[in-house]
């Protein structure tokens, strides 16, 4: 994207007087040479999936391959149906649906990336609850998504997007950035505020780092997806209250960034560190993976390893 | 450079999970090398390097490069059942971890034996999101990235050969996105590759391989429904 940073972001759609989703839609066109059409429609498949992969987990207990992670997205919807929960129905509803698709995701299942897979949950999460208990109609989810598409790539341009180069503030961090200026512009706030609610997510989830445990998409990933969504939303409520950043989105990036670089690598998606380095977390490895180069005692799920008889 | 990002570079690729680069690019990857054989190969080694040989169960990695061998892409739900697949068509697949040198952390080298007992050979890399390199075919460094339909062309190393191509390709309205032109050793073989800007019909693949000089023409496409272009 021809979009240097935030703040040439806001500048931009001020000229225009257009919100950041028109104006990233726009931007995409005269940048891909595709027609409107035809990247609005992409955005509209991607949603598709996001319908499946927040809804999947929640309707059937959804086991990842290792049989680490599972069943916990079912465990919220059944708790929401209940209707006692503490923080309410936006907020189960947005943790079950980024517990399904982190679920989904490490079961092998079909999800969109965004901006990872490991944070698949929490932009997919933030945009269903809004449907259903904000009654977002589908046209302004699509707008949703590209304002969201734009933040990300100036956070991907400026700083980065993956865990193995700035920990999970990178990944969660960003998808729940992203997420929250999605919402701020769907509940018709300006392209400002979408910005200072990112700004605010990132400075609550700054130094967050990436540790799964034997280096797989599932502990602690699935419950950061769901507290990302949480944030997205906070983040949010916030500034639609008036609430702003004091420290400036391209600020927060750029902290992100210089966060991420001084990292330990034990720290930065190896399997190596934090969680994965505890007593348990080294347990849970040497539980799934076995004991090096012994394949009999690997516990991973092997079923669609063995065909069927043949004739 | 700059690192530069689409929209759909960040709400994308739609996967199957769980890892953008070692189960998405891996898919990517092995599907690419399919097209590069030509035709589904009876026998298949992956020597796995780096977090590839270290991980690569967890994340499916090797359910992956299966589904690719068999023409799969990314995002096919059938993904997760490809080593059954590949066992009932009675295709022997196999996984060695490997050092393959200074490479990328996730690259992979597929050797693929052919019906007629042809081996071909490539190496390439899962750089991140999903994106790969291919770098290296049949033992020479090459280096494409398989976001385009993919013309590779092996010739001799001659004044003249570039030209004539080109030259039947802008005859037959192809536009080239990328190009670029490896070779081994002056006077030898050399390969050319052509990223493009759309398919490419049979009977132009043909016309390129009467072209003074031009050993063999491959042609790796982008969708799923022609992943059978024979090397001519």
């Amino acid at each position: 994207m021809n979009i240097k940073n935030g703040k040439e972001l806001l500048k931009r759609c001020s000229e225009n007087n257009m919100t950041i989703g028109e104006f990233i839609l726009q931007q995409e066109m005269e940048e891909s040479g595709a027609s409107r059409e035809e990247i609005y429609n992409r955005m509209v498949e991607n949603l598709r999936v996001m319908e499946y992969s927040t809804s999947k987990g929640v309707n059937e207990k959804v086991i990842s391959v290792s049989g680490l992670i599972g069943g916990d997205a079912y465990r919220l919807g059944k708790y929401l149906k209940n209707g006692k929960s503490v923080s309410g129905n936006v907020m189960v509803k947005a943790m079950s649906y980024a517990l399904s698709c982190s679920e989904v995701n490490a079961s092998m299942g079909k999800i969109v990336a965004c901006p990872t897979a490991g944070a698949n949950g929490i932009l997919p999460a933030v945009m269903m609850t809004m449907k259903e208990e904000h009654d977002i109609e589908e046209h302004d989810l699509i707008m949703g998504l590209f304002a969201s598409a734009g933040v990300g790539a100036i956070i991907a341009q400026n700083a980065t997007i993956s865990g193995a180069e700035g920990g999970c503030q990178a990944e969660c961090g960003s998808a729940a950035a992203m997420a929250a200026a999605a919402v701020v512009e769907m509940m018709g706030g300006t392209p400002e505020m979408c910005l200072n609610a990112g700004a605010i997510v990132f400075k609550n989830t700054l130094g967050l780092v990436c540790d799964p445990i034997a280096g797989l998409v599932e502990v602690p990933c699935a419950k950061r997806n769901a507290s990302g969504a949480v944030s997205a939303i906070t983040a949010a409520d916030m500034v639609l209250a008036g609430v702003t950043s004091r420290i400036p989105f391209d600020d927060t990036v750029a902290a992100m960034y210089s966060i991420g670089k001084s990292m330990p690598e034990a720290l930065r998606e190896t399997g190596i560190g934090g969680l994965a380095g505890t007593k348990t977390g080294k347990k849970l490895k040497k539980e799934i993976f076995g004991s090096k180069n012994e394949k009999s005692s690997n516990k991973m799920n092997d079923d669609t390893f063995d065909a069927p008889d043949q004739e | 450079m700059k690192k530069k990002y689409g929209v759909f570079d960040i709400i994308g690729p739609i996967m199957i999970g769980p890892s953008s680069s070692h189960t998405a690019g891996a898919a990517k990857l092995a599907k690419i090398a399919r097209g590069i054989a030509g035709e589904e190969p009876v026998e298949v080694i992956f020597y796995l390097h780096g977090s590839f040989s270290k991980t690569y169960k967890g994340h499916g990695t090797d359910r992956a490069l299966v589904a690719g061998i068999l023409g799969m892409d990314p995002a096919d739900e059938n993904l997760k059942e490809s080593l059954k697949l590949a066992k009932m068509k009675g295709m022997k697949v196999s996984f060695e971890p490997k050092d393959l040198g200074d490479v990328h952390p996730n690259t992979v080298r597929v050797d693929m034996k052919l019906k007629d007992g042809k081996e071909v050979s490539v190496t390439g890399s899962s750089i991140g999101g999903g994106a790969v390199e291919i770098s290296q075919i049949d033992g020479e460094d090459i280096q494409f990235s398989g976001n385009y339909p993919t013309l590779l062309i092996s010739q001799r190393d001659v004044p003249g050969v570039v030209a004539n191509i080109s030259k039947l390709l802008y005859e037959n309205g192809i536009n080239i996105a990328y190009m670029s032109l490896f070779r081994s050793q002056k006077g030898r073989d050399a390969m050319m590759i052509f990223e493009l800007d759309q398919n490419i019909e049979r009977d132009i693949l043909e016309k390129l391989t009467e072209v003074d000089c031009v050993e063999h023409v491959r042609f790796v496409p982008l969708t799923s429904d022609v992943i059978n272009y024979p090397v001519m």
